[in-house]
């Protein structure tokens, strides 16, 4: 039946069937991840009503599940509204330089043993730098808006993220220290083991100033300051409207899911399952309990939406920090913290502390 | 030593559990949400809706065009123009309510000495042009007459605290 298409395909030169392929498999992650973005925004309004006691949107559709459909729906028939004041060109490259980062660095996310776009060995440096590179967005979006609350929350959250970047970077060295490698698969299989093998019983200082540092980075609540409504209405994306404003909230929200899947790939075992070294080998070859029981990617997502519940979870319990406060708590406490460890997590594979850096 | 526990304390994020455990009880707590258009609020007999002139029972409208109302009220909502009629009372000849102006005190129906003027306990309504809230005799007759029971209701329970 598809075999015209088998013909046409392996007729076009060499590079066209590998570009297609690559094509298709960014399609292939960034589309779930559209749509993750979309229903993380129902969960979101849907866990923040539970915990304050309220139902949460449940009118769109059964229960409410069409609610974020309908939320993109006029988002994108809304105009988008250029300020006459600002320019243009870097007013819409803005969104584009946002979200652009969020989306590059799911490339090294490995999935599972051996799934993942580009498996390269430099992987969580390229995380590390393309992340850094998303912090544009924010500052010329609100440069180039030519409004004073727009640029408060620009310089705002590019000095809030700055801080906690360098606490992010060092809580990383620690991870790639113990794992002995930057390539992000290797991370992963450095891990492991058992659930004690994972990092986050060695690294566990790491671990928590990484997420912390991690919600911080990300500008929610209770560090989001940049867009802190009962000061500076919205931040640097107050002047934005319609699609446009809509790729900004896509970034913030592809981001908290990046960094979901960074912190159960560092910390929590990525794709391992929690169940190795606990049950007897023999359970994992069982046809369909042991494919399970066994390593693969939905566990990978379901530490990611652990990770994420936690987003929410911080969001709807604590009120925003003062700027010097979240300040403070970059620059004296987070960093400290990470540099102890690291000497700690230093003399522990010096000293081959089991069962994590033991020779054998 | 004080100090220092304090210092072992936020590290160990104490503060910050605590508060998220607050958060998680409530995840599960009990819902209070009312769903409005299906169930609603109950509605006190005191509530002061759309206004309605009502009737006595032998169809005689109540106003006797003594302006109280339009006296009191305090936003200056109500218009009267009174005239007498052939049989030698006096009656409104125009009775307006601006609802756009009215705050919903209830001053009007408290002046009101035959308890023609009353607040109602319709709160779901609207108007579709320009003038559709600016209420006339007509319409606030025909408010009272659809809704006599309910008013007379309202009033009877709340007569003894009156």
């Amino acid at each position: 039946m598809f075999e015209w298409v088998e013909t046409i395909f392996t007729s076009l030169p060499q590079g066209v069937q590998t570009m297609t392929f690559i094509i298709l498999k960014i399609v292939a992650i960034t589309l779930p991840l559209m749509l993750c973005v979309a229903y993380l925004t129902y969960a979101e309004r849907k866990i923040i009503g539970y915990m304050q006691v309220r139902l949460g949107p449940n009118r769109v559709g059964p229960k409410g599940w069409l609610q974020p459909i309908a939320d993109a729906v006029k988002l994108m028939f809304k105009e988008i509204i250029i300020p006459t004041g600002s320019n243009k060109y870097l007013f819409l490259i803005a969104p584009v330089l946002s979200i652009g980062p969020a989306l590059a660095a799911w490339a090294v996310i490995p999935f599972d043993d051996g799934m993942q776009l580009a498996n390269i060995n430099a992987g969580l440096l390229y995380v590390l730098a393309v992340t850094s590179v998303g912090v544009y967005g924010v500052i010329i979006a609100g440069w180039a808006s030519n409004s004073k609350y727009a640029l408060l929350g620009a310089m705002r959250s590019a000095a809030q993220i700055v801080a906690y970047e360098i606490a992010m970077g060092f809580a990383l060295v620690g991870v790639l220290m113990a794992a002995g490698s930057l390539n992000l698969g290797d991370i992963v299989r450095a891990q492991s083991g058992s659930v004690i093998h994972w990092f986050w019983l060695p690294l566990l200082p790491l671990f928590i100033v990484y997420f912390i540092s991690g919600v911080a980075e990300t500008n929610r609540a209770p560090f989001d300051v940049a867009e802190g409504e009962s000061e500076i209405v919205a931040g640097f994306h107050v002047e934005y409207s319609g699609m446009a404003f809509a790729v900004f909230f896509l970034a913030e929200y592809a981001n908290m899911i990046l960094i979901a899947a960074l912190a159960s790939i560092m910390f929590l075992g990525g794709w391992l399952s929690p169940f190795q070294g606990i049950l007897p080998e023999a359970v994992f070859s069982v046809p369909v309990i042991g494919h399970i029981l066994g390593d693969g990617i939905h566990w990978l997502l379901i530490k990611i939406a652990f990770f994420l519940f936690h987003f929410l979870w911080l969001r709807a319990t604590f009120p925003r920090y003062r700027y010097d406060q979240i300040m403070r708590l970059g620059w004296k406490v987070f960093i400290p913290i990470t540099i102890v460890w690291l000497l700690v997590i230093g003399l522990a594979i010096l000293g081959e502390v089991g069962p994590w850096w033991n020779a054998a | 030593m004080g100090n220092i526990i304090q210092y072992f304390k936020s590290l160990l994020l104490s503060e910050m559990r605590k508060g998220m455990a607050v958060t998680g009880r409530h995840l599960f707590a009990r819902k209070v949400t009312q769903q409005y258009p299906e169930d609603k609020t109950p509605i006190s007999n005191r509530f002061r809706g759309l206004h309605a002139l009502r009737r006595y029972s032998n169809g005689e409208e109540r106003c006797i065009a003594c302006k109280l109302c339009e006296a009191v009220c305090p936003a200056l909502a109500i218009t009267i123009e009174s005239e007498q009629r052939a049989d030698g009372t006096r009656r409104t000849t125009r009775y307006d309510i601006d609802l756009t102006k009215c705050i919903f005190c209830g001053f009007c129906e408290e002046s009101c000495p035959v308890d023609s003027i009353v607040e109602t306990h319709i709160f779901e309504y609207h108007g579709e042009e320009r003038g559709d809230l600016y209420m006339t005799k007509e319409k606030l007759l025909a408010i009272g007459d659809k809704y006599e029971a309910q008013i007379a209701a309202a009033r009877k329970q709340d007569a003894p605290y009156r």
